[in-house]
């Protein structure tokens, strides 16, 4: 399975683990889980709150002793994350009473992505699924999405990212209509906002601390685990890459650069910034804690994304966004930009109504920025982007620290990744040696790449 | 003696009349959703287990059939199939890539290689039918971007004259025509997949439908021979041969196409645990953990918890009820939030412990301080059983015994060994077997506690802490997707280890209750 943001939410851990204890472990990775999931509301618990962590696993028996069935009563069904499906609810309702059908847009809890291509499998899956565009590699191999066809028109009008990050082996797979990604968020009571290196960064951090003001100079998660996601903008700015790319720009999986030159430059970076080094580093900030340390005011710097704008406007700090610094000397940092779509499946009962909503429908400017005005994110459409900058400058520095990012992969390959890599981060953190690490790492990516 | 069938018939107690009622009730309700799908089996199955429910309540004979059968049954469904199925997937490269028969995978990677011809206009689509219903064939009344209608069906295109038909003045689109009913968006939803199938040949492609109202030139760029069983990308001219489950390009590049299918593969799945080196080195040391874990686990659950039990026991105790209430509060908290939280507690800078004891240990992060604190965890959501069961044992310790040991001078510790223990042991044995193989796949602890970290350098596939269900889980789900097939064949392995585990294990109770029984 795709690891697609390996923040795990304790919430989405015990969702999985409540559902894998009920089905004897045959459902897939809980990490797509948490990855799906942290989109909308990550990293929402905060560490060692047992209130939390209750209801969690309330949802988690509740939601895990159904497993997803598709709604019979209605013309047109949708899939979709539970934090999402409310919302989307309104949307695919005015759709159907325009063209007056029924429509119900249903909540699945529990990794969405497998319970979508296992009941897709079984001729049981819904007729629309929403997701991040990481999956689309997976999905498309167990045949459980179809192309769109869009007009040259309708691409145009989308943001390049977007649309490449939903275009896969030359055939649009989905209807992009939000992108996300990281950016640096400052405490601005605690630091400067938007500093120029990393290095200037933690040399502020480090003065807050110095001064009583917070306890941490930074907040980047990492977990016993590692964190790919979260470390892309620093593993690009030192040059480093985890593929190589194809002459058409999209990402080859036979050139694994997790042991290239800049990939260990960034290494070198882990140590030095790591425990046994400045300690900015550390294995004990994870997806749990990073964004409850930055709204405790424990931390002037956080990186993350646009799912934590709400809990960080919630407590009230004054907040700047700006791209995340890279490091003196080195390139701009390289988030991953991803996109969350609307897919089409493959056996879809009423492909036609499918097609219509998700072509004619989604691709127009008034839905875009009222699916942005339920759910905060910079729209994937370009015209519905500029109207909504205009009034929300925490979209537009978004968009900017994504100046220098790269697409999200959605090669099933990736999924080989996140493990290897994110172990290695968490080594070197922990004091490894960052050469041998990384090397192992790439070894190991290259050998469950082969097999597979 | 023959009972009349009356008398026969007032035999029949009531409540075996509505459970067979019940039964025939399921069966009905289930035969046609399963014939509706064509599901033979499934019928056969049905009506089989109905027929030999309702013969063995419904005569006066088979009375210990009735006892054994509805067991038998419920052991058939819900032991044996899902244990014969798994050694079936075990078999099979089934798994992600590898979902759909090879049939489904040629006609998915056809579908997915269609490509709208560059350059070529779009139509505005209405469907049509000679009947006003949509059980009929239908064709296509397609209007180009200069007003010009063509009807299309399977055969091809056919030049309609305006004077036939009147258009939408915005998009063109046909409203009605001569001699056809144009279908409403919701008919047309309604053709589902016989609208998805359908093509009006043009020169160099065909002309399909995109949602209710337009329609597009597409032509498929992946064209499957089935005689030579060879796909070929007519961009590139490169020929995929089908073998071993999915498509390889003959060039010798080494290229797959995406979608693979499912055939059997043999003993693969088996030799590969045996022969990958990612698999096999790490066994043996995550095996001695496995067992390390299960075994210490089950000691000092079982040891804390008799511990507590014997002191509870002590006659001058005072605030029993409420020391045990206390006791047994860890066991009715949900493991999975107990588990979470013991996590956050262990963190090294924001965690409870450290912050507690004023310590920088770094429990989850060093391997020894790491399987410590698993251990540590699992016994604190492990002794309130144990304290459970061995209250209860304490009370069927015969009073006298205790008495005649104490009176022929035994020590309280003595008694305690050789009265109380032997006793406590018979019992608890095959609940510390239970315990042990329940603890063997404890895969929720490791789950949520570390999810195996730490890692040695330079392998992920196999942590400290794992145990081999938690490291097996991430062989068949982490690394490259969802593997059923070599997932079924792990745990194929996993279900023989433990049994043979179990089985040594029950022997030893039997001896030992036959040492005591002497």
């Amino acid at each position: 399975m795709v690891r697609y943001r390996p923040s795990l939410t304790t919430a989405a851990v015990a969702v999985v683990a409540a559902a894998l204890s009920l089905t004897g472990c045959s459902s897939s990775s809980s990490k797509s889980a948490a990855g799906s999931s942290s989109s909308t509301s990550s990293a929402s618990s905060p560490s060692a709150s047992g209130s939390s962590a209750a209801a969690a696993a309330s949802t988690a028996s509740s939601s895990a002793s159904a497993p997803p069935v598709r709604d019979p009563n209605t013309d047109l069904v949708i899939w979709a994350d539970a934090q999402r499906a409310p919302v989307l609810q309104q949307f695919a309702q005015s759709f159907a009473t325009a063209n007056g059908i029924s429509v119900s847009v249903q909540p699945v809890s529990t990794d969405l992505q497998s319970a979508y291509v296992t009941a897709t499998a079984a001729g049981k899956g819904p007729d629309i699924v929403v997701g991040a565009t990481d999956w689309i590699g997976n999905m498309v191999q167990n045949g459980a999405i179809s192309p769109l066809p869009l007009t040259a028109a309708q691409k145009g009008a989308f943001e390049t990212t977007a649309l490449n990050a939903v275009t896969y082996n030359g055939q649009v797979y989905g209807i992009p209509y939000a992108t996300e990604n990281l950016a640096l968020i400052t405490n601005t009571g605690e630091a400067a906002a938007n500093p120029a290196t990393f290095e200037a960064m933690v040399a502020n951090g480090q003065a807050a601390v110095k001064s009583g003001k917070a306890s941490e100079a930074l907040a980047m998660q990492i977990g016993q685990q590692g964190d790919p996601y979260t470390a892309q903008p620093l593993l690009g700015s030192a040059g480093g890459d985890i593929f190589g790319t194809k002459p058409d720009g999209s990402y080859d999986p036979s050139q694994v650069g997790v042991d290239n030159a800049g990939s260990k430059a960034f290494a070198a970076q882990l140590a030095k910034y790591g425990e046994k080094g400045q300690n900015v580093f550390k294995r004990s900030i994870d997806a749990d804690n990073a964004v409850s340390l930055f709204t405790s005011g424990k931390t002037p710097y956080l990186i993350s994304g646009p799912w934590s704008l709400e809990q960080i406007r919630k407590s009230g700090l004054k907040y700047a966004i700006s791209p995340v610094p890279g490091f003196a000397g080195l390139g701009p940092a390289q988030p991953f930009v991803g996109v969350q779509a609307f897919y089409v499946s493959a056996k879809a009962k009423n492909t036609a109504l499918a097609q219509e909503f998700t072509l004619n429908y989604l691709t127009r400017k008034d839905v875009e920025e009222a699916l942005y005005k339920v759910d905060p994110r910079a729209p994937a459409l370009t015209e519905a982007y500029n109207d909504v900058s205009k009034t929300d400058p925490d979209i537009t520095a978004f968009q900017a620290a994504a100046a220098h990012g790269v697409v999200l992969p959605q090669i099933p390959a990736m999924s080989a990744v996140w493990g290897p890599l994110g172990i290695a981060e968490a080594a070197i953190v922990g004091g490894a040696d960052p050469n041998t690490s990384m090397t192992n790492a790439a070894n190991q990516i290259r050998a469950a790449i082969a097999k597979g | 003696m023959t009972a009349l069938p009356s008398e026969r018939l007032a035999r029949l107690s009531w409540p075996r009349v509505v459970f067979v009622g019940l039964v025939v009730l399921f069966a009905v309700l289930t035969v046609p959703t399963l014939v509706d799908k064509h599901s033979w089996t499934g019928v056969t199955v049905t009506v089989a287990v109905t027929a030999i429910l309702a013969y063995v309540y419904l005569t006066p004979k088979r009375i210990a059939a009735r006892f054994l059968v509805p067991g038998t049954i419920l052991l058939l469904a819900f032991q044996v199939y899902p244990i014969g199925y798994t050694i079936d997937t075990a078999f099979t490269n089934y798994g992600d890539g590898h979902r759909l028969s090879q049939s489904q995978a040629v006609a998915q990677i056809e579908a997915d290689s269609v490509l709208e011809q560059p350059g070529a206009q779009r139509y505005e689509l209405s469907v049509a039918t000679k009947t006003a219903d949509i059980s009929g064939a239908f064709v296509f009344f397609l209007t180009d971007p200069n007003g010009k209608v063509e009807r299309g069906d399977a055969a091809g295109l056919t030049p309609v004259p305006d004077s036939e038909v009147t258009k939408d003045q915005f998009t063109g689109k046909v409203i009605t025509a001569a001699g056809w009913h144009i279908l409403t968006g919701i008919q047309v939803n309604g053709l589902g997949q016989r609208l998805a199938a359908f093509e009006v040949p043009t020169g160099g492609g065909f002309i399909k439908s995109v949602g209710l109202s337009e329609a597009y030139v597409g032509q498929f760029t992946m064209k499957y021979d089935a005689a030579a069983k060879t796909m070929t990308d007519t961009r590139t001219g490169t020929v995929y041969k089908a073998s071993d489950g999915e498509f390889k390009a003959v060039d010798g590049s080494g290229k797959t196409l995406p979608i693979g299918w499912k055939v059997g593969v043999g003993f693969k799945n088996f030799t590969s645990v045996l022969t990958n080196a990612a698999i096999r080195g790490p066994f043996l040391r995550v095996l001695v953990w496995t067992i390390a874990f299960a075994v210490l686990s089950v000691l000092s659950t079982f040891g804390l918890g008799l511990l507590l039990a014997v002191v509870m026991d002590h006659p001058r105790m005072r605030g029993r009820r409420l020391y045990s209430s206390l006791l047994l509060l860890p066991y009715a908290m949900p493991a999975f939030i107990s588990t979470l939280v013991w996590a956050s507690m262990y963190n090294k800078d924001f965690g409870l412990l450290n912050k507690l004891f004023g310590t920088h240990i770094d429990w989850l992060g060093s391997p020894w301080s790491a399987r410590g604190s698993v251990l540590l965890t699992n016994l604190w959501l492990g002794f309130p059983y144990m304290f459970l069961v061995c209250a209860g044992l304490l009370q069927a310790v015969p009073q006298e015994l205790k008495e005649v040991a104490r009176v022929d001078g035994a020590s309280p510790f003595r008694v305690f060994r050789s009265v109380t223990m032997p006793t406590v042991l018979i019992g608890a044995m095959p609940l510390l077997i239970a315990s042990f193989g329940y603890n063997f796949n404890n895969f929720n602890v490791i789950r949520l506690l570390t999810d195996g970290a730490p890692y040695p350098s330079g392998s992920s596939t196999a942590g400290d802490t794992d145990i081999l269900i938690s490291y097996t889980y991430r062989l068949s789900f982490g690394g490259q997707g969802a593997q059923y097939g070599l997932a079924s064949a792990i745990s194929f392995l996993l279900f023989v280890l433990v049994g043979l585990i179990s089985y040594a294990g029950f022997r030893q109770t039997r001896q030992l209750e036959e040492v005591y029984a002497r």
